[in-house]
């Protein structure tokens, strides 16, 4: 009985960090719909900035107004993010903000390491509260309990703001429309950075107040950044309660399984988020998502078309001189192409889902990585031989994404998005773990091309014609009437489904596709390298796909192929400079300032003005992307 | 007509871009004929680690080239970042190998990175010198002929502890190590050898917690309900720092023998100062108790040079350089065939005395200092230490012979 208590509050304790945290998420999120990725990092700083702040102030009054600065100061560099570089871009289309925030991971990881160094820094304990006191004969830590008194007071303070003043009337209205806010005459960019503040502030004090019990380290952010994500989508979006009750369910059933279950600790987290969203699809306390503005979000994506003859003899020609690469003699640069020409793949797999799809996949490494590991078991088990290696793992990460994308179509937008994360997660600790079948993190090797391919001047053409097939394939998809079909359930559900089309199955068929032709490329990947890792299915995989399917452009054909390019050329140069993160991380936030409609969308835009108005520029009342097949006009339903 | 830019034309204006830039950075070769060795590390993701390495190498080489250099030439490691992804690492080897003409590659700190980079050795047939990744199968089970191994193994290191273990009282372990490839190698190893010293053993738990993401309090609770005599340790990092501050809090280890895994190394002991543990018998690098010899002029040297204190990792990037420099001058080529080779039975004097790289796995028989933590001057340290050879600590032949098919 007494260790059962101890153990609850164990449990208890180590939620308040989680739902400090997590808190200013799901406020930033519930108000700007920014998926902020830099949470972690603003934790990150806090522990940074309060490491630092208790160095100087003494004392027990030292120690809690290091905490309470630390939330002002990391709050203010939140204001400062907010301003310079998510300002600009809230007009781009939807989520294309977390491209931004993304960049500001990478600032924010080399500024950390040049200011308070590589060594992890071990937190001062809290003066005054180093001991323990007997519950039952169990060892408690006093900290503990401090934090676990603190943590409801917190919550009735932010309770109080949300729902007694005038700033929480605001920011509930804004949570539940944005523009009706606007049209009041709320200046929208001060809540915004309002919110921003406190978000930041939050994540800030969470930093500081885990020191006693932890440090800081230059892994903190990406370490805390999956498990405030669940928090967040347990309690629902934008619920205050719902996080503090997610954060406390979460921590408690950690505690549990670290006794009981030992080798659970990777897995359990998303196993109970998966099974809270399949029985309340919106989180424990979260309300059916109101963000769903109709059609689209900002400028209508033009129609599209297949590409006039110019534009064919152009990528014949370009075709032409890919596969005279070889010729220039640069081993390397045909190796680097292989690279690009795979990641191009997989950007478009996803971008296919994303763009034409408007189905935001957070987990899309899984089939990736999915297609690496299936071709990688067959070498590895049973011998195969690579040819039917590599014809069985696409059907091995469609089959994967056949069954992940049942699960998570009943869900839609951000819920959707974070379901698919978690079982991408799930797919992956069990490659992590099941180390006799999968080689758990040592991963599997030796796994090298057939004889005929070897060379790498031959595997290099083997992968222009299934990598460039399996774009061009995509392509021809987004033309074909089930591209039609599928781009009209983006763009109205209900009128797709008035007209005959069963929405639910031609997105799952796309998942399905998308899932597979990621696989081809994690099956390239896989005898490129001759070795797999779960590395391959990691969230920093998915998010690296997201990125560059935003940063090319979402609503452009090529968008995908293009970010990917060019992010991975840069990328190649950039980490050969020192401080490579701090510079790729400016890159990306200034080209996300600049080319706010992707770097295709943009371009397209730069060249029309140069050329004048285009002929046949759409005007933003004429119906758009709808086209005679599926669906009618996109007027408001509302 | 509206113009589409087309995805081909941008990938291949960007291809065409980089052929140009290419070209002109490849006509730089820095200095004239030096030998160049491709570093390969995870120089950002893990800085802690990969700078005193770096550092040891840099302290390696203004030595070697003072006096002369290797076969009459100038050494040279040219360093790259694999952002700790072993895809990356594979193609940066590639561009090592192609483009900067390297003799052979090292680096590399974790386990993955390693067996991908070892793999790639022997199918593109380079050289690869794995400095200090610490899995047994690099050598062992997929251990093949261009790959060879520095530092002192999981299992090594293990069976040194496993060793100290069987000299206590103590019967019931528990163990907690990181739930991934390493940790349970280091476990499977401990018990292995332990129970081979002492059948009537008896592990009483096993502890996984996730990699730098330990919930310390649930560990250290899960651990006293099962009331080990003794707990043996494999966390490190930011979660060892957790796991001692909350053992100590909450008094898991009064009374208690904790063995501890590399706990001892300067990265792991030094952040926790004065609250490092007392009394745990652990593998390290007590550079700072070294009186005189070898030890004493690298650590003096590395002091002066820096003017920060060494790491273990500094001592490992150190002989690494030594090592390279070693073959290439008893193979006196940096032709591949005949620098691997010279690697076979390779003798190295080095800090810590002469090293052998073993013909029977590629493995080199540096050893690791065993000892007591402590806390002097309010910095953790290692006390009654000692230096134990690697070699004494690795398999019988005939057991390597079984564990290693590439040598069969």
């Amino acid at each position: 009985m007494g260790l059962f208590i101890a153990q609850l509050l164990t449990g208890l304790a180590n939620a308040a960090t989680l739902f400090l945290v997590a808190s200013g998420l799901s406020l930033i999120f519930g108000v700007t719909r920014i998926v902020n990725f830099a949470h972690g990092s603003f934790y990150m700083l806090g522990a940074f900035v309060g490491y630092s702040l208790m160095q100087v102030l003494p004392g027990a009054i030292g120690f809690w107004a290091s905490v309470l600065l630390t939330g002002l100061v990391v709050g203010l560099i939140g204001v400062i993010v907010e301003v310079l570089v998510l300002r600009p871009v809230y007009k781009a289309p939807e989520l294309f903000q977390l491209v931004a925030t993304f960049g500001v991971i990478l600032v924010i990881q080399d500024l950390a390491l040049m200011i308070w160094g590589a060594e992890d820094l071990l937190g001062p304990r809290a003066p005054g509260l180093k001991g323990v006191v007997r519950i039952m004969d169990e060892p408690v830590p006093l900290y503990d309990l401090a934090l676990i008194a603190i943590t409801p007071f917190v919550l009735f303070a932010l309770w109080y703001l949300i729902s007694r003043t005038r700033i929480g009337v605001l920011v509930r209205a804004a949570t539940q429309d944005r523009e009706m806010v606007a049209a009041l005459g709320v200046n929208q960019s001060w809540l915004f950075t309002g919110v921003f503040f406190l978000g930041a502030g939050l994540a800030g004090l969470g930093g500081a107040i885990q020191l006693p019990k932890g440090g800081a380290d230059l892994l903190m952010d990406f370490n805390i950044l999956a498990a405030i994500f669940v928090v967040v989508v347990i309690g629902g979006m934008g619920s205050l309660p719902g996080a503090y009750i997610a954060a406390v369910l979460i921590s408690v059933l950690n505690v549990f399984g670290v006794s009981y279950l030992p080798q659970s600790t990777l897995v359990l987290m998303y196993i109970v988020m998966a099974i809270v969203l399949t029985v309340r699809p919106y989180g424990l306390l979260g309300r059916e998502e109101v963000v769903g503005e109709h059609g689209q979000v900002g400028e209508p994506e033009r129609p599209i078309k297949p590409a006039g003859t110019k534009a064919r003899v152009m990528v014949a020609v370009m075709l032409m001189a890919l596969l005279a690469l070889p010729l220039a003699d640069s081993h390397f640069l045909v190796i680097l192409t292989t690279d690009i020409i795979i990641f191009c793949l997989f950007a478009a797999s996803l971008h296919f889902l994303l763009g034409l799809g408007g189905l935001v996949s957070f987990g899309h490494a899984a089939y990736f990585g999915g297609g690496a590991y299936a071709a990688g078991l067959l070498v590895v088990h049973v011998n195969a031989p690579m040819e039917l290696a590599f014809v069985l793992a696409p059907l091995g990460a469609g089959l994967a994404a056949f069954i992940i994308g049942w699960l998570c179509l009943r869900l839609t937008g951000v819920y959707f998005a974070m379901l698919t994360l978690a079982l991408a997660q799930l797919l992956w600790s069990l490659v992590f773990q099941w180390d006799e079948f999968t080689g758990g993190d040592d991963g599997l090797v030796d796994i090298w091309p057939a004889a005929w391919l070897s060379e790498a001047n031959s595997y290099f053409y083997f992968t222009v014609i299934v990598g460039v097939g399996g774009i061009l394939l995509l392509r021809h998809v987004a033309h074909s009437p089930f591209g039609y079909a599928l781009r009209a359930s983006r763009d109205s559900q209900r009128q797709a489904e008035a007209t005959g089309i069963n929405t639910k199955r031609i997105q799952w068929m796309a998942f399905t596709m998308a899932g597979a032709l990621a696989g081809v490329a994690g099956a390239l990947f896989v005898f490129s390298k001759g070795s797999v890792f779960p590395n391959e299915l990691e969230i920093t995989k998915s998010f690296d796909g997201l990125i560059v399917v935003f940063l090319g452009g979402v609503k452009t054909l090529s968008g995908g192929v293009v970010g990917a390019a060019s992010l991975e050329l840069v990328k190649d140069y950039l980490t050969r400079i020192e401080y490579w993160r701090l510079a790729l991380g400016l890159l990306i936030i200034v080209v996300v300032v600049l080319a706010p409609n992707g770097i295709v969308g943009s371009l397209r835009k730069a060249w029309e003005r140069l050329r004048g108005t285009p002929a046949d520029e759409p005007s933003t009342t004429a119906p758009v992307a709808l086209t005679s097949a599926s669906a009618g006009t996109q007027e408001s339903e509302r | 007509m509206m113009k589409r830019k087309n995805t081909r034309v941008a990938l291949a204006a960007a291809v065409g871009l980089t052929v140009t830039a290419l070209l002109g950075t490849a006509g730089s070769a820095l200095a004239a004929d030096a030998i160049k060795i491709g570093e390969i590390n995870h120089y950002k993701r893990m800085a802690a680690f990969a700078e005193p390495y770096k550092n040891g190498i840099e302290l390696a080489l203004s030595e070697i080239n003072e006096a002369g250099g290797v076969i009459g030439q100038p050494l040279e490691f040219i360093y790259r970042d694999d952002q700790g992804k072993p895809g990356e690492a594979i193609k940066i080897a590639e561009e090592l190998v192609n483009r900067e003409g390297v003799a052979m590659i090292t680096g590399s700190i974790l386990s993955n990175v390693g067996l991908a980079l070892s793999s790639f050795a022997a199918e593109k047939k380079v050289i690869y010198l794995a400095a200090e990744p610490l899995a047994d199968g690099l050598v062992w089970e997929k251990g093949n002929d261009y790959t060879f191994r520095l530092r002192s193994s999981t299992y090594m290191q293990a069976s040194m502890l496993a060793e100290e273990a069987a000299k206590s009282d103590a019967v019931r372990y528990a163990t907690i190590a990181p739930n991934y490839a390493y940790g349970k190698d280091a476990v499977a190893a401990f018990k292995k050898a332990l129970l081979a010293l002492k059948p009537d053993v008896e592990f009483v738990t096993e502890q996984w917690p996730g990699v730098f993401k330990i919930d310390a309090g649930a560990e250290v609770q899960a651990l006293e309900r099962a009331k080990p005599d003794a707990i043996y340790n494999v966390t490190f990092g930011s979660d060892v720092a957790k796991f001692v501050r909350e053992g100590t809090t909450r008094g898991l280890f009064d009374g208690r023998e904790v063995y501890g895994l590399l706990t001892g190394e300067p990265e792991y002991l030094e952040p926790l100062a004065d609250e490092a543990p007392e009394g745990w018998t652990v593998t390290g690098f007590p550079w700072y108790d070294f009186e005189e010899g070898a030890n004493k002029t690298f650590v003096d040297a590395y002091q002066a040079k820096f003017e920060e204190s060494p790491k273990l990792g500094s001592l490992v990037g150190y002989m690494t350089a030594q090592s390279i420099a070693a073959a290439i001058s008893r193979a006196e080529s940096v032709d591949t065939e005949k620098l691997r080779q010279a690697f076979l039975g390779l003798e190295v004097d080095t800090p810590v005395g002469r090293i052998t790289y073993r013909e029977q796995d590629h493995q080199s028989t540096m050893g690791a200092f065993v000892g007591k933590t402590t806390v002097r001057d309010g910095e953790g340290v290692m006390v009654d230490w000692s230096y134990r050879d690697g070699a004494n600590y690795l398999p019988s032949d005939e057991e390597v012979a079984r564990l290693r098919p590439a040598s069969q």
